[in-house]
């Protein structure tokens, strides 16, 4: 018999692999997220086989071989931009930017947003007290000026982007996980690890996050949508890595070049419609994780 | 609904089911808000400062790779700032400058900032202002056809088009609305100006100057009317959709009332609670929308004053407006969470 072998962290394991083989049969019975996995699966091959689909010479502003502006045709499928270069080729190139820059910023909002949470939620003394004020007050703070002007003051660079995002995104995140770990601190297996001698570190990391972990899961899908809306934001305002080209830069090149009142539509709708449609991909996975893991709204919508 | 919309909506939830003690427990309750604005009014004030001294290592070596700023200028800042002194001493000074309503001189205008932000306060208040209102009404009304609605092709069609609202980078809509209507495509003849908040040659006072300015602004207010009605219309659905659940609108209906009145007059009124405070809540968001679409439509506000600054950079007019936008931001949440209770007797008790 295999149970003999069965060694506690080998039956958490399989729990665990069973419970998610539960949430991706559920998760699969909403169509909406699995509209938006098949897109983000899409943009996602896109970003990763970007040097396949368009070598990089193309998006070169010295080895432009179009004309200005030039209107889409069979060469250049969605025309060219003010350098010559093809806006197709672009488009790809900048998929990749967008989507690093959202997930890099989610994974610092995530990082930051679960250590805070986790810790305010457990602590119940001055230390825990402190934290929650703290979150609470940068959740106050407005986000698109205080981006500015930490992007501002650090230099335009990838990085920087991503980093500048995801400071000024986890306190909504801290909340989350504060409120679940208040709830499952409740809990009598937590009375248990205690009276065992459970450290801090030990309750917080074995029992309280495989807990929290579903509902920072779907969080994530929900911040990865609005980290690429930021990231646009900020690069259309002059405030992204201008080395490399992204959806909000390319925005931003049409509108200070004139795309807008020369009626160059093939340069400025591709790169919106690309945006809309990856924020919504990760907007209607997230709604559909969180009304997996949430069984008051399973019955809703 | 966002992420932070929802944590929003739970914790005014809880905080809304808290047992308050009776008649001491408003004034708690009004004190404690207070007194939570006014801590998070301090860290903003420490929070700007430190944001402008101790981040970039020099913002006066920053500011002098520069070549439009002058090396009197540099001077003047290193003076304002207080960089020739120890840390404290800059703080206190700091302080004293901004409680007197001095953020230094602008590098681009030679002004006061204190006098810039007020001369630019108007637009942006008429943009956010009149959208804010348009978009609360056009999205409660949406979300409560929607929520009536569920599941029909109403529901479907509104929620669609709130969802792709929401996932629009507001300023692009502001972008393809200036190529439609204020530049022609195709069949569609130039129908709005492409910016600004007047002609040139209209006084903005008389009654056509009026008529002018409500025509600049046409298409900015429905582009950012159109971006904030989202949300509003999404919270405002799922608020009502959990009221429908509730045990008292049954009651209702075994009572014998017209579903159309208990929808009208039980569960609508509830389910406005938490999106009115939202509104005011939000206003982050909607300091966002300003700064962008000003951008767009080049209307004089605080919104392209920040835009603006940032190509300079004009620190003292970056700093200025921050720390205005937090201000309002934290005095708008005290006083929807004032207004939250008063209007819920669960808080007022």
């Amino acid at each position: 018999m295999s149970d003999l072998t069965l060694t506690p962290r080998r039956l958490t394991w399989q729990r665990r692999r069973k419970s998610a083989g539960r949430t991706w049969s559920q998760f699969r019975r909403h169509r909406s997220g699995m509209i938006g996995l098949a897109i983000l699966v899409f943009f996602g091959l896109v970003a990763l086989l970007a040097p396949a689909l368009a070598p990089r010479s193309m998006i070169e502003v010295t080895e432009a071989t179009g004309g200005v502006l030039q209107p889409p045709s069979w060469e250049f499928p969605l025309g060219t931009d003010e350098n010559g270069r093809s806006v197709l080729a672009l488009l790809i190139w900048g998929a990749r930017v967008s989507l690093l820059v959202g997930l890099l910023a989610t994974a610092i909002s995530m990082f930051l947003g679960t250590l805070i949470g986790l810790a305010s939620g457990h602590y119940r003394n001055f230390f825990g007290a402190a934290l929650f004020r703290i979150t609470e007050w940068f959740l106050v703070v407005p986000f698109l000026p205080l981006a500015i002007v930490l992007a501002s003051l650090l230099g335009r660079s990838l990085l920087n982007v991503a980093f500048v995002i995801g400071v000024t995104s986890w306190p909504a995140t801290a909340l989350l996980i504060r409120a679940q770990t208040l709830s499952i601190e409740g809990r009598p297996y937590l009375e248990r690890a205690r009276a065992l001698g459970a450290g801090d570190w030990r309750q917080m990391s074995r029992h309280v996050l495989p807990n929290v972990m579903p509902m920072v899961f779907a969080n994530t899908t929900l911040t990865v949508a609005i980290a690429i809306l930021s990231e646009t934001t900020l690069s259309f305002l002059g405030l992204g890595d201008p080395l490399r080209v992204s959806w909000g830069s390319m925005l931003d090149d049409a509108f200070q070049t004139g795309a807008i009142t020369t009626g160059a539509w093939w340069y400025f709708l591709p790169p919106g419609i690309c945006v809309i449609l990856v924020v919504m991909s990760f907007t209607l996975i997230g709604q559909a994780l969180e009304e997996v893991y949430n069984p008051r709204l399973r019955d809703r919508t | 609904m966002t992420a932070q919309t929802s944590t929003l909506l739970a914790e005014a939830e809880t905080e809304a089911n808290q047992p308050v003690q009776r008649r001491s427990g408003r004034w708690r309750y009004i004190g404690g808000k207070v007194l939570g604005s006014f801590g998070a009014l301090m860290f903003v004030i420490v929070f700007n400062f430190f944001l402008f001294r101790v981040i970039p290592a020099d913002p006066v070596r920053t500011l002098a790779r520069n070549r439009l700023v002058s090396d009197k200028q540099v001077e003047e800042l290193t003076r304002t700032l207080g960089l020739d002194q120890s840390l404290p001493r800059q703080f206190l000074t700091y302080l004293q400058n901004t409680f007197s309503g001095e953020f230094g001189l602008s590098f681009k205008y030679r002004q006061p900032v204190g006098e810039i932000i007020l001369d630019r306060l108007w637009p942006t208040l008429l943009l956010v202002g009149t959208s804010t209102i348009l978009a609360t009404v056009i999205g409660i009304y949406l979300g409560m056809v929607s929520a009536w609605n569920r599941g029909k092709l109403v529901d479907h069609m509104s929620t669609g088009f709130s969802l792709t609202l929401y996932s629009m980078p507001e300023w692009w809509l502001g972008l393809v609305f200036l190529a439609v209507f204020a530049v022609g495509a195709g069949p569609i003849p130039k129908l709005f100006p492409t910016g600004g908040l007047h002609s040139t040659d209209v006084d903005p006072t008389s009654f056509a100057g009026g008529l002018d300015t409500a025509w600049h602004l046409t298409l900015p207010v429905i582009t950012l009317t159109l971006a904030y009605l989202a949300e509003y219309s999404l919270i405002m659905r799922s608020s009502l959709l959990d009221e429908m659940g509730e045990d008292y609108l049954t009651t209702a209906r075994a009572k014998g009332l017209r579903d159309v009145y208990v929808r009208r007059r039980h569960a609508t009124r509830n389910a406005l609670l938490p999106t009115t405070t939202l509104v005011v809540l939000n206003l982050g968001f909607i300091v966002s929308g300003a700064i962008t679409i000003e951008t767009v439509f080049s209307i004089p506000g605080l919104g392209l004053l920040t835009t603006e600054a940032l190509e300079v950079p004009d620190y003292p007019v970056l700093q200025g407006t921050f720390l205005f936008f937090s201000i309002a931001v934290i005095l708008a949440n005290l006083v929807s969470n004032l207004l939250y209770g008063l209007l819920d007797p669960r808080v007022r008790l």
